[in-house]
């Protein structure tokens, strides 16, 4: 099954009992450089960065010095308009992102179940956006959803206004990327400075990720369909179960580990990420498209306010440790047995 | 609809040419195969246009004429960078399959007390937003006199890629039944001429998993080629492209046309190796 990255594996080795030369001490000392270069890379820097994220750096000059109160740029960092509204982006991004890609994921695989022609083919077709870098698929839909030629010339040339004109109502044009519109207000206490809703020019967005990995979660869901042996869907088909039904009450459930795993996987780079949007649209007007790894980068290289940008990338950490650390330790813990 | 109310076995409608079931399935896949080439549809037709024709109203027309000035102009642009990803992600792959090879045999092979915490140690550092350890990384590598060049970046990425390197060969090697270990200690083999001898040589198929994952990841990698390498003519293609796209006076043909240009190696390599290139993507499910 597809989640077998941390799964699969392995029984204990038994005893070792043969004859060669014992030489279990010459394991770790041959790790030891990479365990090194991992504890420094990865534990020390991020240390060095909450030590940032709690200093008086917030200028060129390096300045190291306990910042008093202790959490003043973590309030500030949450007390921010902007940041409050890459939290509420990061959000919508995320649920929009994972609906999107794992229920078009579903469907693709079980249509893909299905006796094609060419189906390996078509799998293919879905899957090769993921090959390709998040700033290849920015650039591209970013010329998609220009205003002025992209999807809205698509729209007046399928005839979609020419029909929404019968019925009365105006022609879809929508300013997209540029858009500094949010839908919906959605009330909140006074603290929260950002319009709660859904940002239009994030939707555009939204649809080049799901684009790019929406592959995904069909390859994983192929592989586990892969795995559910013909037998349960001829029990199912002999029970009087619709193909639908098949599906809905008996594969679909499942795959639930699978989808788990899909919606962790994805969920993790979601909450990160960083690439697409700064080729696709930055910050947007009106922070529209702003994320934390956005607001992490200027702060950090544009406006040199260290311990900011430090903050920022630490709410960032937590929200993915949130995500990984319990899907990494039930992951290890399912191959110790 | 009357054709599901009838279990799959007996479904009468089975040998008609249109069922419900068919023309559904077959209207799904055709716009999802719309919708999954549309954009490269418009990269290629509008890097083959002329720059005055691309802004305006023909944007989803084909090119009345193609030409090649937008990939030839792209190319003089994105060239140098792509020599420059180049070099970055072969020596890159290449040393961080190697050290993952060896990682992941000993994980999985010569187990130890503690070896499973610190394996999940090391795997955490795949999922790290690299925003957070950023500030310190670039003052570590101007410490040590890396910072801005090459070899400073092929560090970056060897060091971060351990983790993914390491689980795939771990998961490769852990399917090597251990008798085999057992049986070349008992004809009096060691640790590392079990690994040089039998390891290695069964090892190919993973070697061609993780050498795919590790270039397609670090040749579309942004961030690190954007924040350690300062001067532009060194930087990744990728991040090359950004800048073409970022300015003004570039057309957008020529945008285009460098999307495409950065596009293809991985495609290549995607549609020469894509079974491999799937189990990668499974076993390492990363990205970004």
């Amino acid at each position: 099954m597809a989640q077998e990255s941390f799964t699969q594996v392995a029984t204990n080795p038994p005893k070792r009992t043969g004859r060669g030369p014992s030489e279990r001490w010459l394991s770790p000392l041959i790790l030891t450089p990479s365990l090194i270069a991992i504890f420094i890379f990865v534990y020390g820097f991020i240390g060095m960065t909450i030590w940032v994220s709690f200093s008086n750096w917030r200028s060129p000059k390096r300045d190291l010095s306990i910042i008093e109160p202790l959490f003043r740029t973590y309030q500030r960092l949450f007390e921010t308009t902007r940041f409050q509204i890459d939290i509420r982006n990061t959000i919508i991004f995320t649920i929009l992102f994972l609906v999107g890609s794992v229920g078009i994921g579903l469907l693709l695989a079980i249509v893909l179940d299905q006796a094609i022609p060419g189906r390996g083919f078509i799998r293919n077709i879905f899957l090769f956006p993921y090959a390709l870098s998040f700033v290849v698929t920015g650039v591209a839909w970013r010329w998609i959803f220009n205003p002025e030629s992209g999807i809205n010339k698509l729209v007046d040339i399928l005839g979609i206004n020419w029909l929404l004109d019968q019925f009365g109502w105006g022609p879809l044009r929508v300013d997209w990327l540029i858009s500094p519109r949010v839908w919906g207000d959605i009330p909140m206490p006074e603290a929260v400075k950002a319009q709660i809703g859904i940002p239009i020019a994030m939707i555009p967005v939204i649809i080049a990720a799901v684009w790019q990995l929406s592959g995904f979660a069909m390859a994983m869901y192929l592989a586990g369909l892969g795995t559910i042996s013909n037998d349960v869907r001829e029990a199912a088909a002999l029970d009087g179960a619709t193909a639908w039904r098949t599906y809905r009450d008996i594969i679909i459930p499942l795959l639930k580990p699978i989808t788990i795993s899909t919606l962790i996987i994805l969920g993790h780079i979601s909450l990160k990420i960083f690439d697409l949007i700064f080729a696709m649209s930055g910050k947007g007007p009106g922070f529209a498209t702003d994320v934390p790894g956005i607001f992490v980068y200027e702060q950090t290289f544009s406006a040199t306010r260290y311990n900011l940008g430090a903050a920022a990338s630490i709410v960032m950490l937590i929200m993915v440790s949130m995500v990984m650390i319990p899907y990494l330790i039930i992951s290890l813990k399912d191959v110790e047995r | 609809m009357s054709a599901q109310s009838f279990p799959a076995s007996i479904r009468p409608s089975r040998n008609r040419r249109f069922t419900f079931r068919k023309v559904f399935v077959f209207l799904i896949l055709l716009l999802a195969i719309l919708f999954y080439l549309m954009p490269m549809y418009v990269l290629v037709i509008s890097g083959l246009k002329e720059a005055t024709n691309v802004s305006i109203s023909a944007m989803w027309a084909l090119p009345e004429t193609a030409t090649t000035g937008g990939f030839r102009e792209a190319w003089s642009k994105l060239g140098p960078n792509m020599s420059q990803s180049f070099l970055l992600v072969i020596p890159a792959t290449v040393i961080s399959s190697v050290l993952g090879a060896i990682n992941g045999y000993l994980f999985s092979k010569w187990r130890f007390r503690g070896s499973e915490i610190l394996f999940a140690l090391l795997l955490f550092g795949m999922f790290i937003p690299y925003q957070s350890i950023l500030i310190p990384l670039i003052e570590f590598l101007d410490f040590i006199g890396l910072y801005g060049s090459l070899p400073g970046l092929i560090t970056v990425h060897v060091i971060y890629g351990l983790p993914i390197t390491s689980l795939i060969f771990r998961n490769y090697f852990a399917n090597i039944p251990y008798e085999i270990v057992e049986a070349a200690r008992i004809d009096g083999a060691g640790l590392v001429s079990i690994f040089r001898q039998i390891m290695l040589p069964l090892s190919l198929p993973a070697f061609v998993v993780v050498g795919i994952f590790q270039f397609t990841n670090i040749w579309n990698e942004f961030l690190f080629g954007l924040t350690i390498i300062t001067n532009p003519r060194h930087q990744p293609i990728t991040v090359a492209l950004n800048n073409l796209s970022g300015s003004f006076s570039v057309s957008w043909n020529v945008v285009m046309a460098g999307a495409v240009l950065t596009a293809l190696p991985t495609l290549v390599v995607y549609i020469l190796l894509g079974r491999f290139f799937i189990r990668g993507m499974l076993a390492g499910s990363m990205k970004g």
